[in-house]
């Protein structure tokens, strides 16, 4: 597939200029000179090998290609997209982040990538527009207040500020939901997450993007990964446990690279096949939706587990509305009417006021589900191989962190210690990380 | 909505329950760790056709039926089965 001309006719920036900083002043001054921006990353053509192909363009195949150049100074480094950078969970998600996991391994984990989320914008000199405004997750049952006291616990002991909250201070913190423990599903309590919040989805894509293009990354959209090139494994071709990965075969070519890095999430399994690698994971569309836009009323992130939705007011006044992931596996991103129905059902469980709002949009994304709703890291039985998998409904949190411990396993050629709880051998040795009571729906 | 080609006729995806790719269990007394991680765990999860079992709630059995996960289009659906792949 060809590069449409329009794409390649973009200004070419010089390697090493870097991207013009982003600032105030430059903001002004464009205004008023009317001059256009330069192009972010810059086109280049697609050579025959590099040191390491990462396959996926979302926040996790951008991540680990910006701290492999930036940590690491591996710099001959490319990333495969099919399509364009973020059109995949990245550009769909609805942007909570937050560290209040179940697990001690989990809660480490999502919490360094919080540190790395509270630095970005001025890391990557882009206004991420993250908002630190509080997560909150509703109790309806005395199950639900259980599991919510033991995973503030839990995240006490590491240091995360996660407390469970009274149905009066649920009421203080948003007004709008019904305590009064009338409804069908009353409101017990909530853990209250303060450090939890939103950033700008697409920024983040945009701002590792153009990070990783100025250490000398090449990003190649509209490439689509038709196999992998193995030899010595027990399988067809090579592939398979034993063997190693010698490049990858494109729309556009074949290339040579000695490491190749799954970074599909929904497409995980797909590419992890052509490489004979089998994963414990399946591909279920995730349903979002979103609200025209109305004052801003609502100051926190609200999940209900039973209910099993959440909401958020984003910056411009649309609630954006969540839920768990479909009831069968599919690669469709169609959405159904069963979601929008059973969606409008439990949010106006929730908060009664809203019944007049109207859904503008409603959209899907795919999401590689793992049994224990904790992600696949790391390397495997095909010498080479890297999979940075498994991110269920959950991987937009994660992608700093995850680039960073990628970057350093492929550099180190060792799995640092806080993705080793999520390398694929402990579905071999039953040592699973069982987070489906902090992760089950889908943000 | 999506109609499945039950054994009792077509029903909506939401009528049922979804179990999952069809596998069948090894013996747990003579198969080795490595077959059954692979039962547990491990599944194919193409994207186009793939045979998997269902549950319909309202007649309470098991069947399986092959759907195509990139179209949803269906073919073969079977009698009912054991929950693990066996006839019932
Ligand atoms: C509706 C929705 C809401 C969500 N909400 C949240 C949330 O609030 N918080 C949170 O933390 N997470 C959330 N998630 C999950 C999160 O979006 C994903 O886990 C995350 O974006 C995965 O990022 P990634 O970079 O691994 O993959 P993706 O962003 O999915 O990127 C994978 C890329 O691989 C490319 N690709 C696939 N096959 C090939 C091929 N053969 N060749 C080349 N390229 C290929 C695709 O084009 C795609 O761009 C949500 C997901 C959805 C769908």
């Amino acid at each position: 597939m060809a590069t449409p001309s329009s794409i390649v006719a973009g200004a070419r920036r010089k390697l090493g200029a870097g991207p013009p900083r982003y600032s105030a002043a430059g903001l002004v001054r464009k205004g008023l000179s009317g001059d256009s921006w330069p192009r972010v990353w810059r086109d280049v053509e697609l050579k025959s090998s590099y040191d390491v192909v990462i396959i996926g363009g979302g926040v996790h195949g951008l991540a680990t290609a910006y701290y492999l150049a930036t940590n690491h100074g591996i710099t001959d480094v490319a990333v495969l997209d099919k399509a364009y950078l973020g059109s995949g969970g990245s550009g769909r998600n609805t942007a909570i982040v937050r560290s209040n996991y179940l697990t001690p391994e989990g809660v480490a984990f999502y919490d360094r990538s919080l540190t790395l989320y509270n630095t970005m914008a001025t890391d990557l000199n882009l206004n991420v527009m993250f908002s630190e405004r509080g997560h909150m997750t509703l109790a309806h049952t005395d199950g639900a207040l259980r599991t919510m006291n033991w995973r503030a616990e839990v995240n006490k002991l590491q240091g995360i500020d996660s407390s469970v909250i009274d149905p009066t201070e649920v009421g203080k913190l948003a007004p709008s939901l019904d305590v009064s423990g009338d409804s069908r599903y009353p409101i017990l309590g909530a853990l209250y997450h303060p450090p939890g919040g939103t950033i700008r989805h697409d920024a983040v894509v945009w701002g590792y993007a153009r990070g990783a293009d100025h250490r000398g990354v090449e990003m190649h959209q509209k490439t689509e990964v038709l196999d992998i090139l193995c030899e010595g494994g027990s399988g067809p071709d090579g592939k398979g446990p034993g063997g190693r990965v010698t490049g990858v075969r494109t729309s556009r070519g074949d290339i040579s690279a000695p490491i190749v890095v799954n970074c599909t999430a929904g497409w995980a399994s797909l590419i992890s096949d052509m490489a004979g690698v089998k994963l414990p994971i399946h591909t279920r569309p995730l349903q979002a939706a979103v609200t025209e836009p109305v004052k801003v009323f609502l100051p926190t992130v609200v999940v209900s587990g039973s209910l099993h939705v959440y909401v958020s007011q984003t910056d411009r006044g649309e609630l954006v509305f969540g839920a768990s992931v479909d009831p069968f596996n599919n690669y469709n991103v169609g959405g159904s009417l069963e979601f929008t129905e059973e969606l409008a059902g439990h949010v106006l469980e929730l908060m009664p006021g809203i019944s007049k709002m109207r859904l503008l949009r409603q959209w899907a994304g795919l999401c590689d589900m793992t049994p224990d709703y904790s992600p696949v890291m790391g390397d495997t039985d095909v010498d080479g191989f890297y999979v940075d998998v498994g991110w269920g409904t959950y991987g937009f949190k994660a992608g700093p962190v995850s680039g960073e411990a990628m970057a350093e396993a492929i550099a180190t050629r060792a799995m640092p210690k806080i993705i080793a709880p999520f390398h694929i051998s402990r579905f071999a040795t039953g040592e699973l990380v069982g987070e489906k009571g902090a992760a089950a729906v889908g943000h | 909505m999506l109609l499945v080609p039950t054994p009792f006729g077509p029903r909506n995806a939401s009528d049922l329950r979804y179990v999952g790719e069809a596998t069948s269990r090894p013996d747990p007394s003579t198969t080795s760790p490595e077959a059954w991680r692979d039962y547990l765990y491990l599944e194919h999860n193409p994207a186009g056709w793939l045979r998997e079992t269902w549950y319909d709630r309202v007649n309470r059995v098991y069947f399986q039926v092959e759907r195509n996960t990139a179209t949803n289009e269906f073919r073969n659906p079977t009698m009912p089965v054991a929950k693990h792949g066996k006839k019932a």
